[in-house]
């Protein structure tokens, strides 16, 4: 019988089926970090239990750390516990760690392929939702909560019900200025925020194939704001490539092994999905989020739009509630919005080929004197190499920060946060309120977005920029 | 895990659609190492100002919302990070159960390791059940007959069994699968030799 990527993958990966439904399903690959894992090993601790493969686990803490200045370790004292708890833990249950000055810490779903540890075909968790990035080298992974870290590190295994097949198609090719951030943010609009729930999305057509891994990483990781615990994305050579000679990747005959099992990871020409839309390359714009949900997006040529149009009462109520606390009037233009703060960096765009873009944009120009901006690199790795190529000297030139490695201003859990009312455009995920610190006002964007952002002081076209 | 028990409590009618885990505990009270203790944060940003002063109008803070077992919610509740924080606030709050007409899918998952019950209802029957909750007046809820009953009258919601069969029991799920071991020593034996990549020979 023909099979998607997602039948097959999951077919791969079952331990046992249950008479209830429900499946016992094998975990190849585990990431830890240190804000959802602590109560998982005490878990562990108060049953007397252990992890069952150790070796299969791999652990970094990011959502704490300092971005600024390490050598005096971390001040504030709950995130030091928490750190140091991850620690502790490591070394009682044997996981490996990258600890929080080891070069190549960094954002837990930034390092994991990186290093080759994440692997097409396999099945991936991670007590974070944006663990859907790893998706984008065809692994089926998803985010869980600690109840489920507790149970993978106990058993290797998960009890999954299988979700749904949901295909999306993104067809022919990108006008100039437009990338995968904004493919992403086009298909949350246009299915909104809850349009996958239930289903394995898988993102196919011409633009997806046409994009670089790392491209691809920004689409899966969003999957999750639109509803989705996993996109996929199917292997091709571009894959393959990358994952050439990376330190955790497969060695010698066993490259040669899984390669050969790699290149069965796609949807069979005849398979069926529960769902299926098709989206055209060329009708995606740059665009920006207005609101407090990642669905509300619209072009950067646009205008905020007026909540008195929605005929659904629900919406129209949420409308109001964003833009009172966005702070934005129906009808204005989205150019007129003005910025305080640019945020670069997350598991959604800090990877080598978003600072590049970003600096490319930005060479030889300053930010606006009203901004504040910084770049966090997604890991140390990407940090040095970034550096080696002088990309750190052009965003500092410019009036950028340059900072060290971590989930930073994303969620805001150390000191990197918005004040309240204060307004950034961030390459991060997720605009919801005081996600950025309470009160903070966030439109999500691409880095190209992020520096016309920084130029000009207020939402920008990238196409105007040069 | 506790075993789940009927309820019989005034809901609490938060009207709101996508209302995500940020809201539902904001990431400051992410920091903890314990379970324990997140009920007087939950929903912190509606329910206290900026410089920690309750606000008033918000419906937890209020009698006889503040003791409420069930919250009703507009659609996609739970939508956003997957943190079981979120989950484990609404306990230690006190609520049992949520009712709204649909679900993240990870915060649906993180209730049922925790005991909560969240239950799927046409919009129809949450606008029937708001009138309860604005009344100050009691629901309640029957999980072994799968039915909510409020005035004279009663209507069914669907589970699936295994979901049931956990809060029923307040089973361990760790448990029931470390009785799987032998299946799960016989996967890792057969992907020794057709995935030998996996166990890692980097």
């Amino acid at each position: 019988m023909a099979k998607t990527l997602y039948d097959k993958i999951w077919d791969d990966h079952l331990v046992h089926q249950q008479s209830d439904g429900t499946a016992l399903l094998y975990v190849d690959r585990h990431l830890v970090h240190e804000v959802t894992s602590p109560q998982a090993f005490e878990g562990l601790r108060e049953q007397n239990r252990k992890v069952r493969r150790p070796e299969l686990t791999l652990a970094v803490p990011d959502h704490n750390v300092p971005t600024t200045d390490r050598s005096k370790g971390i001040l504030d004292n709950e995130s030091k516990i928490q750190v140091d708890t991850l620690r502790n833990n490591c070394k009682e249950f044997d996981v490996q760690l990258f600890d929080v000055n080891d070069k190549r810490q960094g954002i837990v779903h930034i390092i994991g392929p990186e290093q080759g540890f994440t692997q097409p075909g396999t099945v991936i968790v991670c007590g974070d939702s944006h663990t859907a990035t790893h998706g984008a080298f065809g692994s089926l992974a998803f985010g869980i909560g600690t109840s489920e870290v507790e149970h993978v590190l106990a058993t290797q295994t998960l009890i999954q019900k299988k979700s749904k097949n949901f295909r999306i198609n993104v067809n022919g090719k990108l006008p100039a200025g437009v990338t995968s951030k904004d493919v992403i943010l086009k298909i949350i609009g246009t299915i909104g925020t809850a349009g996958g729930t239930g289903y394995v999305i898988e993102f196919a057509g011409e633009v997806i194939r046409n994009l670089s891994v790392e491209q691809r990483m920004t689409i899966c990781n969003m999957t999750i704001e639109g509803g989705a615990r996993a996109g996929l994305i199917a292997p091709d050579n571009k894959t393959f490539e990358y994952f050439k000679d990376r330190p955790m990747s497969p060695k010698g005959n066993n490259w040669n092994k899984a390669l050969a099992h790699w290149k069965t990871l796609y949807s069979d020409e005849d398979s069926v999905f529960d769902k299926e839309i098709n989206i055209e390359g060329k009708d995606i714009e740059p665009l920006v989020t207005w609101g407090t949900s990642p669905q509300d997006v619209s072009p950067i040529t646009g205008l905020v739009p007026d909540p008195e149009k929605e005929n659904d009462e629900e919406r129209k109520t949420a409308m109001y509630r964003s833009l009172e606390y966005m702070g934005l009037k129906p009808n204005m233009k989205i150019s007129d919005i003005k910025i305080d703060t640019i945020f670069i960096g997350s598991c959604t765009n800090g990877r080598i080929e978003d600072l590049r873009l970003a600096a490319k944009l930005l060479e030889g120009k300053k930010i606006a004197k009203n901004v504040k901006a910084i770049v966090v690199p997604g890991s140390g790795l990407v940090k040095r190499q970034a550096e080696e190529e002088g990309l750190d000297k052009i965003f500092t030139d410019a009036g950028f920060e340059w900072r060290e490695p971590g989930c930073s201003m994303c969620l805001a859990m150390n000191d990197d946060k918005l004040a309240s009312k204060e307004r950034c455009a961030s390459t991060s995920n997720r605009n919801f309120e005081g996600r950025q610190g309470r009160g903070g006002r966030t439109h999500l964007v691409s880095p190209g977005m992020a520096v016309a952002a920084a130029i000009q002081g207020r939402l920008a076209d990238v196409r105007e920029i040069n | 895990m506790e075993k789940f028990k009927n309820l019989k409590s005034i809901p609490a009618y938060l009207s709101l659609m996508n209302i995500d885990t940020d809201m539902i505990i904001p990431k400051q009270f992410l920091k903890t190492i314990k379970r324990t203790g997140l009920g007087k944060s939950l929903f912190y940003e509606m329910r206290y100002d900026e410089s920690g002063k309750i606000i008033e109008n918000f419906i937890l803070n209020n009698e006889p919302y503040s003791k409420s077992k069930i919250l009703i919610a507009g659609k996609n509740f739970g939508c956003g990070s997957s943190r079981e924080h979120a989950p484990w606030a609404l306990l230690d709050f006190g609520i049992k159960c949520v009712i709204s007409t649909s679900y993240a899918d990870i915060f649906y998952n993180n209730c049922f390791n925790n005991g909560i019950l969240p239950i799927k209802v046409n919009e129809n029957i949450i606008q029937e059940l708001s009138e309860y909750s604005k009344r100050k007046e009691e629901i309640e809820i029957n999980l072994e007959n799968q039915e909510i009953s409020y005035g004279n009258k009663s209507v069914k919601f669907n589970l699936d069994l295994a979901k049931k069969t956990r809060l029923l029991k307040g089973l361990d799920e760790i448990s029931t699968s470390l009785e799987k071991a032998p299946s799960i020593d016989q996967y890792e034996n057969k992907i020794k030799n057709t995935k030998p990549w996996i166990a890692r020979n980097d």
